[in-house]
């Protein structure tokens, strides 16, 4: 069950990777293998469980799957002791201006386009 | 009995060796971190990605391993990231009548959280004394790491200090996000997942798919298009500076 769910999940990634190849598109493989999965779904199937099984297996530890990209962080020390100050104060006010922003603007557009709540 | 320390010193080198060893503290650190979060509460403060990176770290300072012997092993781990972002289609599938619904909403706060968080970027740098190439560094912050090495390479940052720089984004991301959405007042989860993936990629994505299903599907929806839309946009917005 769960490996034929894998399988589809890296076939998505391979065409991905193939089509970012052959477009030159700025874009990460997978985030396009996400893009053509979607529109695969969209057809009449649906998710099929096995492909649904893997699909939440793996999204329920996304954050773990952050880690050894972010124990890189260690490659970095000298770079960012060099503005340490500038990039600090610069990150949290900007991340928090942009946070406020797009609740606020995505709020405010569905009032005013009536988009209704569930 | 000098022979004891002896075969534990082989031992020693023998295990830090090993690439197994790294993919085993990869998963214990993160389970020592869900755990320590757990205990604290659940702050955002010590979220489980933060302490168990700063677990990690501080073992490879203190042993003096280098990160390209420790991702030997946690590259297994890493390499799982590609079929995960592959995954998000199933929740965004799952909640597609509404974003189908809310599309032109969802793709103009898109455009105005883009522009928010390069443009501030851009001018705080500037405001505060920055150098030009911490500021092109700086530009992609709220882009998914590939995504954003990229646009650095292109616009004349570091592809490696940017990747570092969406690592801090993101993590400050997780700590800003709930403290800022209680005080607008969004309980929405469909809004404060969108708000999380645009402004902190996929770590905002991975905080949201622990709040709800339909959070992290939002979430996951907007990293994917902040990074599409980033990678056209972004070295447009820094000709104006």
């Amino acid at each position: 069950m769960i490996l034929q769910g894998f399988a589809v999940l890296l076939i998505f990634q391979l065409l991905g990777e193939l089509l970012v190849r052959v477009s030159s598109l700025p874009v990460p493989g997978p985030v396009l293998g996400m893009a053509l999965l979607l529109v695969f779904l969209l057809f009449p199937k649906g998710v099929a469980a096995p492909l649904r099984e893997t699909s939440e297996g793996l999204l329920r530890y996304l954050p773990l799957l952050f880690v050894p990209a972010g124990v890189g962080l260690i490659n970095h020390g000298v770079l960012l002791k060099q503005d340490l100050l500038v990039i600090v104060v610069t990150l949290v006010i900007s991340t928090a201006l942009t946070l406020a922003v797009t609740v606020l603007v995505l709020q405010w557009l569905k009032k005013l386009l009536g988009a209704k709540d569930d | 009995m000098t022979e004891v320390p002896d075969v534990l010193t082989e031992l020693w080198v023998y295990l830090t060796a090993s690439k197994v060893l790294y993919l085993l503290l990869t998963l214990v650190a993160f389970m020592l971190a869900q755990w320590i979060n757990r205990r604290a509460g659940g702050t955002p403060f010590l979220h489980p990605v933060l302490v168990a990176i700063a677990l990690l770290v501080s073992y490879l300072l203190l042993t003096d391993t280098s990160y390209s012997v420790y991702f030997e092993g946690a590259q297994f781990i890493h390499f799982l990231l590609g079929p995960a972002i592959v995954a998000l289609a199933v929740p965004l599938y799952d909640h597609r009548e509404r974003i189908k619904r809310e599309f032109i909403p969802l793709m103009l706060a898109c455009l105005a959280g883009i522009m928010t968080a390069v443009l501030s970027t851009m001018a705080l740098v500037k405001l505060l004394g920055g150098r030009e190439d911490t500021l092109m560094s700086l530009a992609p912050k709220s882009v998914t790491s590939p995504i954003a090495m990229g646009i650095a390479e292109q616009i004349g940052g570091y592809p490696a200090l940017a990747a570092g720089i969406v690592l801090i984004t993101g993590a400050i991301g997780c700590v800003l996000g709930p403290p800022i959405f209680r005080l607008l007042r969004i309980k929405d989860h469909a809004v404060q997942g969108f708000a999380m993936g645009l402004a902190a990629h996929g770590f905002g994505t991975a905080q949201s798919f622990t709040m709800s299903n339909l959070a992290g599907a939002f979430a996951g929806l907007a990293m994917g298009v902040t990074g599409l839309l980033s990678a056209f946009l972004i070295p447009l917005l820094v000709r104006l500076f």
